[in-house]
C-alpha cells in the first residue's frame, strides 16, 4: 500500500482507490466529485455509486465497470476487496483490504449518524485504517438532525412571507435534508434547482422517497414566496436567487458549526448538517475498529493524529491534496 | 437561557434591520418576565457584575481540554468565546442538570464576589449546550457584539408593544432591571412607567428637507434661521448630578467624550451640534471630528489633537424646568440667558441668521462656503419641541451638492436583497495617465439602472480579488457629494463627504471624465 501522484495505490493488487488521475485499476469508494473521477478505465464500485458516476460523467465512469455488492469478497491480484457501508451517501463504501492476513480498511468519506438515505456505517476491526478527518477538530460536535431541521422550520413561522433557500450539495446533502424535512412532517412541495433534480430521481429510483418534489422556475415566482427551495451551495447568493423574494438564505453543512465562516458566505441560518463524521465520531471510529495504526487520508488531520498517538496508536497524515471537502 | 441563545445565534446572522426587530419581537413575546427584562439589559448593556477576563477563561478551558487540541481549534476558529463554546466537553451527567435560566444565570452573577465568577461559569459551562455556552461566555465578557444597539432594542419593543418610540425613549432613563413594569405597559397590562429624574434621553425633533416648491407657501417671518453645521447631532443632559451625552438616535456616548462631559457642571438638557475645535470655537473639518467617532474611550493624545466642542441649538430643560412646550423663539430666549449666566466651556450658541425674505436667504446659503457649515435650518419661531419628525415646523436647506464625472474603478457585491448584485461601486478620476480611486457609492440609482450596472460590471471585469471585481475603465458616473477634504487616509489624499451616484453617463467617454485637480479645486478652506 503506498501513496503516489495518482492516490492510494495497492500494490498486490495492482489497483488504486480513490484515484485522483486516471489509471487502468480503480475503486471508488463514493460518487462525489473529488473520489470518482473520470478516465479509468476498469472501476469497480457499489450499484449506487456506479448509477451516480454515469449519470454524472456518461462515458467517464469508467471503460469497463463492475459492480460489487456490500458484503461480497472479490479477488483483485493478491488482495481480497470487500466493500462495507460507510453511511456517506447513497452506495458510498468503505474498502476493506486483505492481504497475507492483514487487513486495512479505507474509509473513504463517511458518518455515523442515522440518515435513511444510505446504509449504516458498520466499523471494521482491522490493523491499518485510513480515515478522512474532514471535521477533524474537537469544535465540530454536529448537533442532533431533527433539532437543525426545527430551527429552519422555526424561521418559516417567524418569516411565512419569505422563501427559505438552502444551500445544500447535489449529491446526499440535498436527499438528506429532504428525508429530513419529511421525517420532520413536513408535506408541502419542496423547490429544486435544476441542478438538483437529477440525482433526486436517481435516490427515488433506488428506493429513496423524498416526497413532492417541484422546480423552481421562473414562472413559479409567486409560488415560491414562503416555500423551502434547496440550491447548490453557490447558487444561494447569486443571480439564480433572484427568482427569490427576499429570501432567507441557509446553509446545510458541518462547516456551519462556526459562527465566522456562515457568516462569511452570507449565510443567515446555518443549519449543523453534515455527511461527515464528527471530532466525536471520529474518536470513537477509532476505538471501535481498533487499529494499532492510522493513517489520514484528508481534512484537519494534525488534531487526529495528535489524539491517536495520546493513545498509543501509530499515526500519520498523508495529505492527500485533491480532495476538496465538499458536500460536507 | 435557551430563548436567550437562540435569539443571539439569530442576531449574529441577521444582517437586515428589520430582521433583526423581528427576532427580537419574537423574543420578547415568548420569552417569560423576568428572563426577557434581563436579556434586554444585556442587549442594551445596562448590567452591572464582575465580568470574566479572556486569560481566565483559557485558564478555565486548559483544565478540560488537551491544550494542543486547543489551540489548533482556536487557531482555526479565532474567537475565544466560540472556540471555548464548540470545544467544552460535553458531560453525560448534563442529563441530570438542568441548564441554569437567564434569570439564574444575572441574578447569581450581579451577587458574585470577584473570585466566584470563574467557578460559577464553569458549572453552568458544563449544563448549557453550545449556543448557550457561546451567549453565557458573550455575556460575562462584557460585550455580546451582536450588531443590536440600545435604540435597536428599543425600536423592536415599541413595535411588539404598538407604543410610539418616543414615548418609549422618554420613560427608558427611569426603568431599571429587569423591566416588569414596562413589558406590563407594552403588553397592555398597565400605564406607561413614569418618566425618570436622571439625565436620560429626550428624543430628538428632527427636520425635514426644504424643497423650492415649499418655499412659495411658507411666510419668512414665521421663520428664524441658524446655520446647520457639520458636525454630529447631540443632547447633553446633566440631571441630578449625572451627565449623559446621547447621539441623535438616544446611545449614550458620555465616554467617548469626556472632554464635553467635564463640563457639564449644570443642570439642564441641551440640543447641539458636536464638532472639533482647536482654539475657541474655530471649527475643524468634519474628517477631523470623524477620528473621534465610534469610539468607546478616547486617549490623552486625541483629546489634545482632536479636542470636542458642542455648538448650541436648543433648551429642552432648565433644571427642573420642561421647556419643551414653549415656542421656539422662547426657548431660545432662554437658552441665551441660561447661556450668558452659566459660561460652559468647550460649548457656544449657534448664532441666528437674520434674513430679509427668501431670496436673500438663498444668497445667504449659496455664499456660506465654509467647511464647517451644511447648509441653513429654519425654525418656525411657533414651534414647540416635539420628539421625531414633524412635517412643517423645521426644515433643513442644505447647501447645493457638488457633483463630478468619475470613472467606474471596482465594484463589490452587495448584502442581503442585493447579495448578487455588484452594486457598491469605486470610482476614481484621471491623474495624468491614470485612474486614481476617489470614493465609494452604492446609492443613488433605481433598481432597473443597478440590474444594468451588474451586467455591465459582469461582462467587463478584468480582474477578480475575491468579492471585488476590477473593471475595465469605460463607465462614467457623475458623482454628486456635499464636500471634499484632504485625507492621508485616501490615496488620492482626499475625501468626499456623502458621496452618492448622481447620474450614470452611459453616453460619455471614459477618457472625458473628470481630472484629479479639478476635485482638489473644490476642497474648501
Amino acid at each position: 500500500m503506498k501513496v503516489c501522484p495518482e492516490g492510494l495505490y495497492v500494490e498486490p493488487g495492482g489497483f488504486y482507490v480513490d484515484p485522483l488521475r486516471p489509471v487502468e485499476r480503480a475503486v471508488v469508494t463514493h460518487g462525489h466529485s473529488d473520489h470518482a473521477r473520470p478516465g479509468h478505465a476498469h472501476v469497480l464500485a457499489t450499484a449506487g455509486t456506479l448509477a451516480i458516476m454515469r449519470q454524472r460523467l456518461g462515458e467517464g465512469a469508467g471503460a469497463t465497470t463492475q459492480t460489487l455488492d456490500y458484503g461480497d469478497a472479490i479477488r483483485i491480484g493478491d488482495v481480497t476487496v470487500r466493500l462495507v457501508p460507510a453511511g456517506h451517501v447513497l452506495g458510498s463504501a468503505q474498502v476493506v483490504l486483505e492481504h497475507a492476513g492483514t487487513r486495512v480498511v479505507v474509509s473513504g468519506d463517511y458518518k455515523r449518524r442515522f440518515d435513511r438515505t444510505c446504509a449504516p456505517f458498520e466499523p471494521v476491526p482491522c490493523d491499518v485504517f485510513i480515515t478522512e478527518a474532514t471535521f477533524g477538530l474537537p469544535v465540530f460536535r454536529h448537533p442532533p438532525d431533527l433539532g437543525e431541521i426545527d430551527k429552519l422550520l422555526h424561521s418559516l413561522s417567524i418569516f411565512p412571507e419569505r422563501s427559505h433557500v438552502v444551500g445544500a450539495y447535489a449529491l446526499g446533502k440535498c436527499q438528506r435534508v429532504i428525508s429530513l424535512l419529511r421525517a420532520a412532517g413536513y408535506d408541502r412541495p419542496i423547490y429544486l434547482h435544476g441542478a438538483l433534480e437529477p440525482i433526486c430521481k436517481l435516490y427515488e429510483g433506488f428506493g429513496v422517497p423524498l416526497g413532492e418534489l417541484r422546480p423552481a422556475t421562473v414562472a413559479a415566482k409567486e409560488e415560491l414566496k414562503g416555500a423551502l427551495v434547496l440550491a447548490p451551495p453557490g447558487a444561494v447568493a447569486d443571480r439564480w436567487a433572484r427568482r427569490l423574494t427576499d429570501p432567507v438564505v441557509a446553509m446545510a453543512s458541518g462547516w456551519m458549526r462556526v459562527r465566522q465562516r456562515a457568516r462569511q458566505r452570507g449565510v443567515e441560518l446555518p443549519l449543523v448538517i453534515s455527511d461527515h463524521a464528527d471530532w466525536d465520531e471520529l474518536v470513537q471510529t477509532l476505538d471501535e475498529v481498533a487499529a494499532p495504526e492510522v493513517w489520514v487520508t484528508h481534512g484537519r488531520e494534525e488534531a487526529l493524529v495528535h489524539h491517536a498517538t495520546q493513545r498509543g496508536i501509530r499515526a500519520r497524515a498523508l495529505a492527500l491534496v485533491g480532495f476538496e471537502e465538499e458536500g460536507a | 437561557m435557551r430563548n436567550f441563545s437562540a435569539l443571539i445565534d439569530g442576531l449574529v446572522f441577521m444582517p437586515a434591520r428589520n430582521g433583526k426587530i423581528r427576532l427580537l419581537a419574537d423574543f420578547f413575546a415568548t420569552t417569560p418576565d423576568p428572563d426577557r427584562g434581563w436579556a434586554l439589559a444585556a442587549l442594551t448593556e445596562s448590567l452591572v457584575f464582575h465580568e470574566a477576563k479572556p486569560a481566565a477563561i483559557r485558564q478555565l478551558v486548559a483544565t478540560r481540554v488537551d491544550p494542543e487540541l486547543f489551540a489548533l481549534s482556536y487557531d482555526y476558529v479565532g474567537d475565544l468565546a466560540e472556540t471555548v463554546a464548540l470545544i467544552w466537553p460535553e458531560r453525560p451527567e448534563r442529563a441530570n442538570s438542568l441548564p441554569p435560566s437567564m434569570t439564574e444565570v444575572v441574578e447569581t452573577l450581579r451577587a458574585a464576589k470577584r473570585g466566584q465568577v470563574m467557578g460559577l461559569v464553569e458549572g453552568w459551562l458544563d449544563t448549557l449546550d453550545s449556543s448557550g455556552r457561546f451567549a453565557l461566555l458573550k455575556l460575562i465578557t462584557g460585550s455580546l457584539r451582536v450588531g443590536v444597539s440600545a435604540r435597536l432594542a428599543k425600536t423592536a419593543l415599541a413595535e411588539w408593544g404598538k407604543v410610539d418610540l418616543g414615548d418609549l425613549e422618554e420613560c427608558w432613563h427611569g426603568l431599571t432591571p429587569p423591566y416588569a413594569d414596562l413589558f406590563a405597559w407594552l403588553e397592555g397590562k398597565s400605564d406607561r412607567p413614569a418618566a425618570g429624574k436622571g439625565a436620560g434621553f429626550r428624543p430628538l425633533m428632527l427636520s425635514h428637507p426644504l424643497e423650492e416648491e415649499d418655499m412659495a407657501g411658507l411666510d419668512p417671518a414665521d421663520y428664524a434661521a441658524e446655520w446647520k453645521w457639520d458636525g454630529i447631532r447631540v443632547q447633553l443632559a446633566a440631571r441630578g448630578g449625572e451627565r449623559r451625552i446621547y447621539s441623535r438616535t438616544g446611545d449614550d456616548v458620555s465616554g467617548a467624550f469626556p472632554d464635553i462631559a467635564d463640563h457639564m457642571t449644570f443642570d439642564a438638557v441641551l440640543d447641539g451640534e458636536l464638532l472639533v475645535a482647536r482654539d475657541e470655537g474655530a471649527i475643524a473639518p468634519f474628517n477631523d471630528l470623524q477620528q473621534r467617532l465610534n469610539r468607546k474611550t478616547v486617549t490623552a493624545a486625541m483629546l489634545k489633537e482632536f479636542p470636542a466642542w458642542v455648538r448650541l441649538y436648543d433648551i429642552l430643560f432648565d433644571g427642573e424646568e420642561d421647556l419643551r412646550g414653549l415656542p421656539f423663539t422662547e426657548r431660545r430666549a432662554r437658552l441665551e440667558r441660561w447661556h450668558d449666566a452659566v459660561r460652559p466651556r468647550r460649548m457656544d450658541l449657534s448664532p441666528l441668521v437674520p434674513f430679509e425674505g427668501w431670496e436673500a436667504l438663498k444668497g445667504l446659503r449659496e455664499g456660506s462656503r465654509e467647511n464647517s457649515i451644511e447648509g441653513l435650518m429654519l425654525k418656525r419661531k411657533d414651534s414647540v419641541y416635539v420628539a421625531g419628525r414633524p412635517k412643517g415646523p423645521w426644515f433643513k436647506w442644505k447647501r447645493g451638492a457638488l457633483t463630478l464625472d468619475t470613472v467606474l474603478m471596482y465594484a463589490q457585491r452587495g448584502h442581503g436583497k442585493r447579495s448578487s448584485y455588484y452594486s457598491d461601486f469605486t470610482f476614481g478620476v484621471w491623474r495624468g495617465e491614470e485612474l486614481v480611486p476617489v470614493g465609494k457609492a452604492y446609492f443613488g440609482f433605481t433598481d432597473a439602472e443597478l440590474v444594468e450596472l451588474d451586467r455591465w460590471v459582469r461582462n467587463r471585469t478584468t480582474r477578480r480579488y475575491g468579492p471585488v471585481r476590477e473593471v475595465e475603465p469605460g463607465l462614467v458616473l457623475e458623482v454628486a457629494f456635499d464636500s471634499v477634504h484632504p485625507s492621508n487616509r485616501h490615496k488620492s489624499g482626499l475625501a468626499m463627504r456623502f458621496p452618492r451616484v448622481h447620474r450614470i453617463r452611459w453616453d460619455k467617454p471614459a477618457a472625458e471624465a473628470d481630472r484629479l485637480e479639478t476635485l482638489q479645486a473644490m476642497v474648501m478652506g
